[in-house]
């Protein structure tokens, strides 16, 4: 009997697709796309083991699978969560999920410094998009925010701690892309920094990615510091010439034509 | 007197050192596992025992041992978490300081079972003199052939680690455990997969409390029957409760899991009664993570049956009126003592110990923390408690790993049962400073509800 490929067929907020065997929760909203796709800020799906830590994806999962339909006890990151053959998951149309979700957003903004107007993420930031979305208006948090000192991470990259949610994809980048990591996470807790330990510039040169997958302005570059707003650049396609990699090189620039 | 099978000989002089401990008996766990029985065997006498995992869950030992996962050619291993860190709970600490052979016995005959060849005692960093005693313990069981290769000629290997922590109480959670094991960041791991089929270096993997390993020992030698006839349904064999706060006589006790919570503050042979003349006004039965309950709830259930000192009594009522056996610290206060500032002190704790990795513990147990010390220091809003009370709902259960609920519970039971004085603390902000509530009506007898 020839292999038979196997297809899930998994239910998101009374839509049904078909996916194959691996496929995640979120993966298989995106495949949906609209609102039935959770928001995700740790989650990105070139790095390998990133996902699972920010919480914004939560969603509920009203039956397990077809063998097995028991609703799971918890909400689950969808990120990180398989789809199963029969699955039912509920995200936009469960209260309870909607409700976790803005308490995510609640808690990565009580400490997070609101310094939109002067940074260079705004415009393409992952947090203004998630508080716009699924936020609240005002805050309940009354007390002095958790501030760091800005650091230079070598000639490119500047580091806004304060600004940062660590969701752990810069470290991921590096770890993946780069050879040799030189950054990290040092604490713990709501202490926890990303940092170089001992002062030391990122200068690896594959190191300009950390940026890109930096999901808000904690991590922004030096040479473009304040001299544009991202609503102004427009795609060109580039010429590439590097021995280094390969593939379409597309790079926003501003151009007034 | 109660039976005990743990501390019964920790009395004698130098049972610490092998010969003393062999003199006593001790090692005839590993000769009768070895020598009669499959590992098999062992485990199904595990199960047979009922015993259940003393480190916190509950979850029985047999059945968790049953789950590993053996493929072929792939190691097993068996990691002992002796990282006790929970405020309130210094069992373990006990028992590998006194009587360290007792754990190193139960491991090679659990190691046995589980088919470990190397196993690994995780211990708290700051147990540093126990460690010594746990090596020295391990190189005289080695000396005596009961570790190292083919040992009493069964044709098991078995040798054991020791590693120690380096002060975090997260890498008491069994996969933060393993990553710091591994030489990582003690970062808990998504699950699944769990440590049955992929834990240390990727390998199927048991983790097991200190408590719950020795308890083989006698498992192994009176059969897991006779074991089971101790306690009461469920909760059979003897528990190890440390006892501590406002009683007569804190410590370590093994009970037989089939007394009353009052028996166990007020006789003397447990914690003697409450110290000082004073009246008892709450109590955390099971390690700081537990819900606190008021001394009524905490002596008779909400349908006004005795509270007793096993796993299924001590939750009875779920978290609205009961609690949780924990992990055995047991602690009282009386009178004297203030709830709101109680439940400050393990949110300052949880706030210090969480890894960091995800936002709604990261960022809220801090939150609590702060409101928790406003209502304390009388800058408290009634508000406050509400909001208070939503901040550990949305932290519950929202997070990768259980100290997030951990963090969350000791604040939703004291504001759930103690909300009087919460509320005194915000209308009487002076006095809140200078004096504590009291008693309240926290010790009267409760009305029971009567289902028709
Ligand atoms: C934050 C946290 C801390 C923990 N600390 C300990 C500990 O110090 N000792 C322990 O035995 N179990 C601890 N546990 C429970 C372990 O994860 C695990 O369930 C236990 O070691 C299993 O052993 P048992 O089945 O013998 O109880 C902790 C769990 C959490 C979530
Ligand atoms: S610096 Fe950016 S990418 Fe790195 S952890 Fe913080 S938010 Fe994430
Ligand atoms: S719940 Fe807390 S301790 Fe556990 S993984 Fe999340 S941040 Fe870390
Ligand atoms: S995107 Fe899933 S937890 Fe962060």
């Amino acid at each position: 009997m020839a292999e038979e490929k196997k297809i899930f067929k998994v239910t998101i907020d009374n839509i049904t697709i078909e996916v194959e065997p691996g496929t995640t929760i979120l993966q298989a909203a995106r495949r949906i796309g609209g609102d039935v796709v959770p928001p995700a800020m740790c989650y990105y799906s070139k790095l390998k083991g990133s996902g699972g830590k920010c919480r914004t994806c939560l969603v509920r999962v009203a039956a397990g699978s077809t063998a097995d339909p028991r609703p799971m006890p918890k909400l689950v990151a969808s990120c990180r969560t398989n789809v199963m053959d029969g699955m039912v998951v509920e995200s936009m149309t469960n209260n309870t999920v909607l409700e976790a979700r803005k308490a995510v957003v609640e808690f990565l903004l009580i400490n997070h410094p609101l310094d939109c107007p002067v940074c260079d993420q705004a415009g393409e930031c992952d947090l203004q998009d998630l508080s716009y979305d699924h936020g609240r208006e005002s805050t309940r948090y009354e007390f002095e925010r958790r501030t760091f000192e800005r650091h230079d991470l070598g000639p490119y990259i500047q580091l806004h701690m304060t600004r940062c949610i660590l969701c752990f994809r810069c470290v991921f980048a590096a770890d993946q892309l780069t050879n040799k990591r030189a950054h990290g996470i040092l604490d713990r807790g709501d202490h926890s920094e990303i940092a170089t330990y001992i002062e030391k510039s990122l200068d690896n040169d594959f190191i300009g990615n950390v940026i890109d997958v930096c999901p808000v302005g904690a991590l922004t570059d030096r040479t473009f510091r304040f001299k544009n707003r991202v609503w102004f650049a427009k795609p060109v396609e580039a010429d590439r010439s590097c021995t280094k990699c390969s593939g379409k090189v597309r790079l926003w620039m501003r151009s007034d034509r | 007197m109660a039976r005990k099978l743990l501390l019964d000989k920790i009395n004698i002089e130098h049972i610490r050192l092998y010969d003393v401990y062999r003199q006593r008996g001790g090692y005839t766990a590993v000769e009768k596992a070895l020598k009669s029985m499959s590992p098999d065997q062992v485990t199904e006498e595990v199960k047979r025992s009922g015993l259940r995992g003393r480190g916190g869950a509950g979850f029985p030992t047999g059945m968790k041992w049953g789950f590993l996962a053996k493929p072929e050619g792939v190691p097993r291993y068996l990691v002992c978490n002796a990282d006790e860190s929970e405020p309130g709970t210094f069992k373990d600490r006990y028992l590998m300081e006194f009587i360290p052979h007792l754990l190193i016995e139960g491991l090679i005959v659990s190691s046995y079972a589980i088919g470990s060849n190397r196993t690994y005692i995780y211990i708290r960093g700051e147990f540093a003199w126990i460690i010594d005693i746990l090596e020295q313990a391990i190189a005289e069981a080695k000396n005596n052939g009961w570790l190292g290769k083919n040992i009493l000629g069964s044709g098991f290997d078995c040798e054991v680690y020791v590693h120690r922590g380096a002060g975090a109480y997260i890498c008491g959670e069994e996969t933060a455990l393993i990553e710091s094991l591994e030489g990582k960041r003690g970062y808990p791991r998504i699950k699944p997969p769990f440590p049955a089929v992929k834990g240390l270096w990727d390998c199927p993997t048991v983790v097991n409390n200190v408590e719950t390993l020795a308890a083989i020992v006698p498992i192994i030698n009176n059969g897991g029957e006779e074991y089971a006839k101790i306690g009461i349904g469920k909760s059979t064999g003897t528990k190890l409760v440390s006892a501590c706060g406002n009683i007569k006589k804190p410590g370590v006790y093994e009970i037989e899991m089939n007394i009353s919570v009052e028996e166990f503050i007020y006789n003397d042979e447990y914690c003697g009664g409450i110290a000082n003349g004073r009246r008892l006004k709450a109590c955390v039965p099971g390690g700081s993570s537990v819900p606190i309950l008021p001394a009524n709830l905490l002596l008779k259930t909400a349908k006004g049956e005795t509270r007793m000192m096993t796993y299924e009594s001590l939750s009875d009522g779920g978290f609205q009126t009961g609690s949780m056996m924990g992990s055995g610290g047991f602690i009282v206060l009386d009178e004297d003592q203030c709830v709101v500032r109680n439940t400050l002190t393990f949110a300052r704790f949880y706030r210090h110990e969480s890894c960091g990795q995800c936002s709604p513990c990261r960022e809220g147990t801090g939150w609590m923390e702060r409101i928790l010390h406003n209502i304390e220091y009388g800058k408290g809003k009634m508000s406050d408690i509400d909001l208070l009370w939503d901040i550990q709902s949305k932290i519950e259960g929202n997070t990768i790993c259980p100290l997030g609920d951990a963090a969350a519970w000791p604040v939703a039971a004291a504001i759930r049962h103690f909300r009087d004085e919460f509320e005194w603390h915000v209308t009487n902000p002076d006095d809140a400073l200078r004096r504590n509530y009291g008693l309240g009506n926290y010790a009267e007898p409760l009305q029971v509800m009567h289902s028709a």
